[in-house]
């Protein structure tokens, strides 16, 4: 607050705070400063992050706690939310299970397949990577529907092609909350295995040979030494898991309303879409949701408050010797096609199978001469898929702009001055990380539905939250491009004359032009899968590509689905081939920037 | 030419909001605390210390990379930091050049664009056509002998040359004032030798006025014009290097710079030029202290080891001792012999022809004016 309270009195009136008469040069340095592009730019991206991230929250809060006839403070949201039969304790309950259950199967997973691919001598070691691209292109609830279609107790493959024959029942029910861990966790896992790899690479060997040479059994080694080290990423990657699973909207409405499995974020999509409208509910929802996140954030940092001190990413990549798995190999290889199997075939190749049925059914001589392509037929001659497809492109490609412009700016502010409040700024800019979308999506529309800005029921509204949501992942992408970068760099570049504008424009953004060119493609990739939000604040005509699946759930048209879901996969694809090879390019150069 | 007065750097807090909390600098640890020198045109002066003196701190805020807590720094007539009159130019209009220790080459840039860069970034007034600075580029990276590599790629080139580079960047705008962070300490033995003479040489055919601020001694003493020593955020003698050397003014200068035996004593009688001092081990003479001490002073003496002169007879020299050969080490150009005389210690430094073996009893003695007076306190 005071950062911001501070900058926003820069520029107005000093008289508050009359300057004490000991520094007579305070009012000629105001004016300096005022003129300067440095102070207007760095002032503005401050203001900028503080209304995305303070805003809407406020909104929600007070619009929560606002009592009917507007005038006072009122618990009655609560007690209509929580109490009574609204069975809020069940859903609590499903909650807490759902987003534990996935995180620990993400991490587990991940940090297994991570410690493999790193440190062992495992075959097969680029399918790792393979894996783990799945999340970037099967968005959330083309996933959900590949399970359903997997895993319908009825007519899912599983059941139908490998249980029944076998065992004459159909024990696979994807609609449990056992059937929901599954899905959000295998579908997390190549995160956790990604954040995991990092730090596994970043770990000096150094460290754990020379326990090794103190006489150290390996096990020991793992147990004292390697599992201590990764700690910090351990813990960060969990609370990541947990709260993306917390947050996760697909998985629990396609798969959980079903059986009338609730979870806050269904919940709240759930009072949202009845009629009356009770938006003080969902606010209520909406903040225990908060809070919640808000205790994992909580409870993480105070299991890290003693490893701040061994930070052990130092930047650079160690290559260490591997551990050479023996007779073991033959079945870790196995294990690892099966894994890939699992979580990458079975889900694409299914929805390339459903999406050439009239109607979904299980492969037999009958549907398997019956294929064809009419769903493709039928997507291409919807008028809403173009215009779907359009907005999707604009907003993606506005929402990475805008957020990695801002994040470069904000990132150097945070960690190259020594301004007072950029802690707060650093905080400010990933707060967006635990609001979950629909909460989001909610508490933006408090806002602009009271504000006179006309921007309700446009694009720009969903730019705004798309923004929000990103912010987060551009400072992870910016910041971490900008600490990677020697601060001589830029003082030898003012020392040589150069202004702060002609500095940031002439070193600055160049060098840092490979990190944020990856910000920038990832972001533009998430937010074509982007639906949490979405679905409470686009209006007709204002459709983006996952609310057409969405759509499509609804009706029932799983077929028409998977034809519009493959389309988008196919899309996903080639934007992330296209940035695995901007990204090779600029990352080669980024590796010889570090060596320097 | 630039004049340093009492500068002072404390990390502990901004200035402000101490001064709103009204706190006072007692509570306060500086890095660098009260510091003043003034830099002479056409010289080489070398601020030198151990890690965590103050040294590049200093330097830093001569640069304006830096905030001094309190202070002055000026150019010539041009002031560039004062804390009373609350100016502090920013580093880009301070005009000066800068080699970092770690050259900090832009890696984005090919060679030659890292030096035109100064050119490129002058205000538009004072900025020379792209022809001009296309010939002044060519010019200076002639002189660094990097002409052949002027398109490649900044990091493409070794380490000897980077740091070239980085010199010739520094060099491009003709600065009144260079500042150079420790640029040799990145090059191994071999390569920092010739670079130290290059770099002498270069600075006396430009007729450049540079700081220059290391931790080695050697080069230190190789380089520069004077010589600042620096501890603990403070200036402990500024001098000619030979002065640095011969003459230390504290106890801590004459042990960072080179190696020097101390002895505790007290001054018995002061006859013109030469004062007697009263050690546990015996009497000795010092010829033209620097400063005259009073009889009855506790002083300390400083004697290097290659002074200590060492026989097997008895020569009747004046400050002449006896001792024991403790410990005899051969470092090839140079042999070290430790002689133990009481419970004290006293290296000799000798032509290895001199080698005498532990155990024998030896004679040595050091000339007057080879005793180095330091005051004490």
């Amino acid at each position: 607050m005071a950062l911001i309270s501070a900058s926003r009195k820069d520029p107005a009136a000093p008289s508050q705070d009359p300057p004490p008469p000991s520094r007579p040069g305070l009012l000629t340095r105001l004016r300096r400063k005022r003129l300067s592009a440095q102070t207007l730019l760095v002032g503005g991206a401050v203001i900028v992050v503080g209304y995305l991230a303070v805003v809407p929250l406020g909104y929600l809060i007070h619009d929560t706690f606002l009592d009917a006839d507007g005038s006072g403070v009122s618990l009655d949201a609560f007690s209509r939310a929580y109490g009574g039969n609204s069975q809020s304790g069940d859903m609590l309950l499903n909650s807490l299970w759902f987003a534990l259950g996935s995180a620990a199967l993400a991490l587990i997973l991940g940090t297994t397949l991570a410690y493999i691919q790193v440190r062992t001598d495992t075959p097969f070691k680029s399918l790792f990577f393979a894996a783990s691209l799945v999340p970037l292109i099967v968005p959330g609830i083309l996933y959900s529907t590949s399970w359903i279609f997997l895993g319908d107790p009825q007519s899912g493959l599983l059941n139908a092609l490998l249980f029944k024959p076998l065992t004459g029942t159909s024990p696979v029910n994807i609609y449990s909350v056992w059937g929901m861990i599954w899905v959000q966790g295998l579908h997390l896992s190549p995160v956790a295995f990604l954040l995991m790899v990092a730090a596994f690479r970043a770990m000096d060997p150094s460290l754990e040979e020379s326990a090794a040479m103190s006489g150290a059994s390996r096990l020991t080694v793992l147990r004292r030494i390697t599992v201590p080290l990764v700690r910090p990423a351990l813990i960060s990657a969990a609370l990541l898991m947990f709260v993306q699973s917390l947050e996760s909207f697909e998985v629990p409405a396609l798969l959980g309303l079903q059986n009338g499995i609730y979870v806050f974020t269904s919940r709240i999509y759930f009072v949202l879409r009845s009629y009356p409208t009770d938006y003080g509910a969902a606010g209520a929802y909406a903040i225990g949701l908060l809070l919640i996140a808000a205790a994992g954030v909580l409870l993480s940092s105070w299991l890290q408050r003693s490893s701040r001190n061994f930070q052990t990413v130092t930047g650079k990549a160690f290559r260490p010797r591997p551990v050479e798995l023996g007779r073991a190999r033959p079945v870790v290889g196995v294990a690892v096609i099966v894994y890939f199997l699992i979580t990458v075939v079975l889900p694409v190749a299914v929805l390339v199978y459903a999406s050439l049925l009239k109607y979904y059914a299980a492969p037999s001589a009958e549907t398997l001469s019956s294929l064809t392509f009419d769903n493709y037929r039928q997507v291409f001659d919807m008028p809403l898929a173009f215009t779907a497809l359009k907005n999707s492109l604009i907003l993606g490609l506005g929402a990475a702009t805008v957020v990695m412009l801002l994040t470069a700016v904000v990132s150097w502010v945070v960690l190259r001055t020594k301004a007072r409040g950029r802690r707060l700024l650093d905080l400010l800019a990933f707060t967006p990380i635990v609001i979950p979308g629909l909460v989001l999506g909610l508490a933006l529309a408090f806002v602009y539905l009271r504000m006179p800005l006309p921007i309700y029921g446009t694009l720009l509204i969903l730019l705004v939250s798309y923004c929000t949501r990103y912010l987060p992942y551009g400072m992870r992408y910016s910041s971490a491009a900008m600490a990677q970068m020697a601060p001589e760099l830029e003082e030898s570049a003012a020392v040589s004359g150069a202004s702060w504008f002609q500095t940031f424009r002439r070193v600055l953004l160049p060098l840092m032009s490979s990190g944020i060119l990856a910000g920038w493609v990832y972001i533009l990739v998430v937010s074509f899968r982007e639906l949490s939000s979405t679905i409470l604040l686009y209006s007709p005509g204002k459709e983006v590509l996952s609310v057409l699946i969405w759509e499509q759930f609804e009706n029932g048209q799983f077929t028409t689905l998977a034809a519009l879901g493959v389309c988008m996969v196919l899309l996903l694809v080639v934007l992330v081939a296209l940035a695995y090879r901007l990204g090779a390019r600029f990352g080669l150069q980024g590796q010889a920037d570090s060596s320097n | 030419m630039l004049t340093v007065e009492s500068l002072k750097k404390s990390y502990d807090e901004a200035p402000g909001r101490a001064a709103r909390r009204k706190k006072r600098d007692t509570t306060r640890t500086y890095a660098v605390g009260g510091v003043d020198f003034e830099v002479n045109d056409g010289e080489l002066f070398t601020l030198l210390g151990p890690s965590g003196c103050g040294k590049t701190t200093t330097l830093r805020s001569i640069a304006g990379l830096e905030r001094p807590t309190e202070g002055k720094v000026a150019l010539g007539g041009r002031v560039l930091f004062d804390s009373a009159q609350d100016v502090n130019l920013r580093p880009n209009q301070r005009g000066f050049g800068m080699v970092f220790q770690s050259y900090a080459i832009w890696p984005h840039m090919t060679v030659a664009k890292n030096v035109s860069f100064p050119l490129e970034v002058m205000p538009r007034a004072k900025r020379p056509s792209r022809q001009e600075i296309d010939h002044q580029v060519a010019e200076v990276l002639e002189s660094v002998e990097l002409g052949a590599y002027a398109q490649r790629s900044a990091t493409k080139l070794s380490g000897g040359q980077q740091q070239r580079l980085a010199l010739a960047r520094a060099l491009v705008t003709r600065p009144e004032l260079m500042l150079l962070d420790e640029p040799l300490s990145n090059l191994d033995a071999k390569l920092r030798e010739t670079m130290r003479f290059e770099l002498k040489r270069l600075q006396r055919e430009l007729n450049l006025t540079a700081i220059y601020v290391t931790h080695d001694q050697a080069e230190a003493l190789v380089m520069s014009s004077r010589i600042a020593v620096m501890n603990e955020g403070r200036v402990e003698q500024i001098g000619k290097p030979r002065e640095i050397y011969t003459r230390p003014a504290t106890r801590f200068v004459a042990e960072f710079i080179g190696t020097s035996n101390f002895l505790e004593g007290k001054v018995v009688a002061v006859n013109g030029g030469e004062v007697e001092v009263d050690t546990p081990h015996g009497r000795l003479v010092a010829a033209d202290p620097p400063r005259k001490p009073v009889v009855g002073d506790p002083v300390l003496l400083s004697i290097r080891p290659e002074c200590v002169d060492l026989s097997r007879e008895r020569r009747g020299l004046p400050n002449e001792w006896t001792g024991t050969v403790r410990t005899r080490a051969f470092l090839g150009d140079v042999v070290d012999h430790i002689v133990q005389i009481g419970d004290t210690e006293i290296r000799n430094r000798s032509n290895p022809t001199l080698s005498i073996p532990p155990g024998t009893e030896v004679h040595f003695s050091v000339t007057p004016d080879k005793v180095t007076l330091v005051p004490v306190g």
